[in-house]
């Protein structure tokens, strides 16, 4: 095929999305970048350029530093323990080990449980005395605990609470990638006198890096957007303890209606997530072996 | 895999087991309080008396056999609008090496990054100016062109033997033949985990939807729930956790029903 | 029949025949009608039962009862709404959000749509508490329709238990140490099992905070909106009163207490003591297993909290002849029978004092007493703090209560720091 006609061929395919993308996703998009130069509109009162105000603003607010330091532990603590629970998981419910289906089932619970309510189930567990966790800590003799009411313990309880959530969503994929892996390869290896442990770093790892490299965009991005239980739970406190970026997104935009400065944290979000991505999209897919 | 025998084995089947407990405890507990009676719902007596109380409150507290008729109106436009959409582009990008493909490839990922919840002030406005605010339409327009669901479907696309496409093309088979004959066909496994996961997403998508939507003919079972969420007077864990598994119920029931087939057709992709 | 009801009687009358012209005009007026749900119950089936009864009695007008959510999300697609020309034409909102609407430039001054005498008597017949927070600058922008105030529950089981007389609760700030002290229990480790009182600090910290505040009899805002008074002495001695009973007097439970499990904390009995809402007495009376009083929050310099809750709203977009329909509904909604039915259906305070005075509303204060206490206690309620640029202002509070609760700054430091936020907020707000 030419390239030309290969030219015509691929933007024809991809026309229909793309009139959607640009219409819900750059356009508005676009718009928003453009609001980060301008004061929030209020009633009688028109959007006044502003030049950078709003990014020194931005610069100045010691709630954005605390929530960028919150988001990068939070980044750092989700992403690798999610990825990796979903990959052994996704291996065990492969493996047919005793009451598989019992187990797929139990993996697969977040994806089915809407975040609004799962919330509200988590506070129960995370309740000071009577709370599921503290009736297991009594039974241990320990003490009441005060989980989500404690500033240094508070987004540690957020954080499991996003493992839950991504390591259920993330091991369907890599279950469906093993499922097409041939069962043939298993048998050589098996034959050939091949150690479990050398078998899934040579063989099943270097497969399902495809599958990786998805997961780990989609952690990556999850880690900046999953706030649901957040808005929902601790609103982010207390004293901002919870406080994350996108969360705090809202609250601009939602609570106080400074769609302005909701948009410079926008841009700026947007300006690392997109870095992120294209980051390891570039890096990885490199060294990323398809067949 | 190589499966692990004897001693390996028990003890990965029990970290497999404490991993399951602890991913179900939420599903368990939903299903613990939503049966007892409230002062049951922090309190673990086997002798609990059974009820169905606090399912008829949920029931009552609003219209949700309409909401579960609108969210799954819901959930199967959106999934057969992004099949469709996502299916065509993720092929453009596996199999075209057309001018601009990377840049095009670049701007389909700034999808996956900006929620359409940060742009909900915007996407009001298009909506508003389309005249479709308070349509089922409306709530699933933003979410067809999905970059994940390209981006997933591009990754299965790529990972296909190219003499397959070539052995079909030499056949004399065009462009969408190819498509229909070869590759949806081996992408199957991915297209029932995209499925999978887009229902139960949109199931449970709750924001965009309540801004969007005015009536209860066009609501979805979530903006129901929140009938119970965040109210002034404190939760009432039994009457959410009875209002969760009545929405949850038939996402659950499907898995439940369908998991033998969603394993098979796994499996039938995987041996080829 | 009184002489209040025979009037606001005589001038519902002359507000009908006054608009019958004007109905005979707009044939079929629809309203769109956002409201929120904040406490359990129906209140969507009641919303739209009140909606259908409306129509009945006024077969030109037609209403829309929308359920948008939490207060927080109703706000926020009326807001959303309003940006691009769809706001509803009125609806139930914060008492605090009322000057953000007046800043988006959102709704109407009520006063203009008063043209009688007897339109300005029923405008006057609300409870004062409650109007604090429904005028701004001379002009009325908002009609109190689901309010509530902050109430002491206590369990009368663990008074006993205590030595303490159930009958009796505590009147003070220092009484109420004294009692949380005695109400406190330890087991052998020292852990505690059961805590004295419980003054929620998650979610809208300052709303509770504003109680002791009242209580040490000073505010924290001026009527215009526009200035705060953080770091009054008086304001960080209140604060400081709620630290010592952590950590002086050992009886309430240290770090942020989560709003939404206060009320269970009650009924499991590991508190003695709680201050919330008073949209909690049903849910209260409906599960609490034991013998459970009501009272009035104690005082230092006075008894005192504030008000709560959510008023109507006209917006501005809505034609003459719509205003005209919401006005109506707006006052069929208040009048003394309908304001007592919707007191008893969902726990809120009725907002008028006539409301109490009707045949079934004496009959269930009668019956539960404990209904009365919001009553009585609005006597002593000030406004909810409210300013300009609200949600801004009361979280630069909100983040300075947290930090104090949970020992990350003093009080007086926290409140210096909130101040000065504050007034940085507020700056473009001084003339």
């Amino acid at each position: 095929m030419t390239r030309t006609k290969a030219t015509i061929y691929g933007w024809l395919l991809l026309l229909p999305a793309f009139v959607l993308l640009v219409s819900f996703t750059h356009w508005p998009a676009l718009a928003t970048i453009h609001a980060s130069f301008f004061t929030t509109p209020k009633g009688t009162r028109p959007a006044i350029y502003v030049g950078l105000e709003n990014y020194e603003a931005m610069f100045d607010d010691p709630v954005f530093w605390q929530a960028v330091t919150n988001n990068l532990i939070y980044a750092l603590g989700t992403i690798p323990v999610s990825v990796a629970l979903a990959m052994l998981m996704a291996i065990w419910v492969n493996e047919k080990l005793a009451g598989q289906s019992w187990l797929r089932l139990a993996y697969f619970t977040p994806t089915v449980l809407p975040m609004i309510a799962v919330a509200n189930i988590w506070l129960f567990f995370y309740t000071p005395d009577y709370g599921l966790i503290d009736q297991i800590a009594h039974a241990f003799g320990f003490g009441a605990t005060n989980w989500l009411g404690n500033p240094d313990t508070v987004l540690y309880c957020l954080m499991v609470m996003t493992v839950w959530k991504e390591a259920g969503f993330f091991m369907i994929f890599y279950l469906a990638a093993l499922q097409q892996l041939s069962p043939n390869l298993a048998e050589a290896a098996a034959i050939e006198g091949c150690g479990r442990w050398t078998f899934f770093r040579r063989v099943t790892l270097p497969l399902l890096m495809p599958t990786t490299l998805f997961v780990l965009v989609n952690a990556v991005i999850g880690a900046f957007r999953l706030v649901d239980h957040v808005i929902a739970l601790t609103g982010g406190g207390p004293n901002n303890a919870s406080q994350l970026l996108l969360s705090y997104i809202y609250d601009i935009a939602f609570r106080y209606w400074d769609t302005a400065y909701a948009a410079t944290l926008t841009v700026v979000l947007l300006a690392a997530l997109s870095g992120l991505a294209l980051f390891q999209f570039l890096v990885l897919e490199k060294r990323i072996h398809y067949r | 895999m190589i499966a692990a025998r004897g001693i390996p084995r028990t003890l990965e089947t029990t970290g497999a087991w404490v991993l399951a407990a602890v991913w179900i405890a939420p599903l368990v507990y939903c299903i613990w309080a939503a049966f007892h009676p409230p002062e049951f719902a922090s309190r673990f007596a086997l002798d609990a008396p059974l009820t169905l109380a606090n399912f008829h409150k949920a029931w009552d507290a609003a219209p949700f056999a309409r909401y579960f008729l609108n969210t799954f109106a819901l959930v199967s436009l959106v999934l057969a609008g992004q099949i469709v959409l996502v299916t065509l582009a993720a092929y453009a990008f596996a199999r075209f090496e057309f001018v601009g493909r990377d840049v095009a490839f670049a701007l389909v990922l700034v999808q996956l990054m900006i929620m359409p919840d940060v742009l909900l002030v915007e996407n009001y406005l298009t909506m508003s100016s389309l005249g479709l605010v308070d349509t089922i339409l409306a709530m699933a327009l933003p979410y067809m062109a999905s970059a994940f669901g390209i981006f997933l479907l591009r990754q299965t696309f790529k990972s296909m033997p190219k003499e397959l496409d070539d052995a079909a093309r030499v056949e004399g088979a065009g462009i969408l033949t190819v498509l229909w004959r070869v590759y949806i066909p081996l992408a199957r496994p991915t297209y029932i985990a995209f499925a999978l996961v887009s229902v139960s997403y949109h199931w449970n998508n709750f924001l965009w939807p309540l801004i969007v939507t005015n009536s209860v003919g066009t609501r979805p079972v979530t903006v129901g729930l929140r009938v119970f969420a965040a109210i002034e007077q404190g939760v009432d864990w039994s009457t959410i956790t009875a209002a969760t598994l009545m929405s949850c119920a038939p996402l659950l029931v499907a898995f439940l029903l369908f998991q033998r087939q969603f394993i098979q057709s796994f499996m039938r992709a995987g041996i080829r | 029949m009184n002489p209040l009801r025979r009037t606001l009687l005589a001038g519902a009358v002359a507000l009908a025949a006054g608009l019958g012209a004007g109905d005979a005009l707009a044939q079929q007026t629809k309203l769109t009608f956002y409201f929120p749900v904040a406490v359990g119950g129906p209140v969507t089936k009641l919303i739209d039962t009140l909606a259908a009864d409306f129509e009945k009695e006024n077969p030109g007008i037609k209403v829309q009862p929308v359920y948008t959510g939490s207060y927080q999300d109703t706000i926020a697609k009326t807001l959303t709404a309003l940006k691009s020309n769809e706001a509803p034409n009125f609806a139930i909102l914060l008492s605090t959000d009322m000057f953000t609407l007046i800043d988006e430039d959102a709704i109407i001054p009520i006063d203009s749509m008063l043209k009688t005498e007897a339109d300005k008597k029923w405008l006057g017949g609300f409870y004062k508490a409650f109007m604090e927070n429904s005028q701004s600058g001379g002009k009325t922008w908002g009609i109190p329709f689901q309010r509530s105030t902050i109430v002491l529950y206590y369990n009368k089981d663990l008074f006993k238990e205590a030595g303490l007389d159930p009958e009796k609760t505590p009147k003070t700030w220092a009484e109420l140490s004294d009692y949380a002290k005695k109400l406190t229990k330890r087991d052998a480790s020292g852990n505690v099992t059961q805590w004295g009182i419980q003054i929620p600090s998650s979610g809208f910290p300052y709303w509770l905070f504003q109680a002791l505040t009242t209580q040490n009899d000073v505010r924290l805002m001026n009527d215009a909106g526009n200035k705060v008074f953080f770091n009054d002495p008086r304001v960080v001695e209140a604060l400081q009163y709620w630290i010592d009973l952590v950590n002086k007097d050992k009886a309430h439970p240290p770090g942020i207490v989560e709003w939404g499990t206060t009320p269970r904390d009650f009924f499991e009995r590991k508190v003695a003591m709680m201050w919330t809402t008073t949209g909690n007495l049903t849910n209260v009376r409906d599960n609490a297993k034991f013998p459970f009083g009501v009272a009035m929050l104690p005082g230092k310099k006075h008894p005192g909290s504030p008000t709560g809750g959510g008023n109507f709203y006209i917006f501005k977009k809505s034609s003459p002849a719509e205003r005209e329909a919401a006005m109506k509904f707006i006052r069929f909604a208040t009048t003394p029978e309908r304001a007592a039915q919707w007191g008893m259906d969902t726990g809120y305070v009725a907002v008028r004092p006539d409301a109490f005075e009707t045949p079934r509303m004496k009959e269930y204060v009668a019956k539960f007493p404990p209904a009365a206490v919001a009553r009585d206690q609005l006597k002593y309620a000030w406004a909810e703090f409210s300013t300009h640029d609200n949600q801004r202002v009361t979280k630069a509070l909100n983040d300075g209560l947290q930090a104090a609760l949970t020992g990350a700054k003093s009080a007086k430091a926290a409140m210096d720091e909130a101040q000065r936020e504050a007034t940085r907020l507020l700056r473009p707000y001084q003339h």
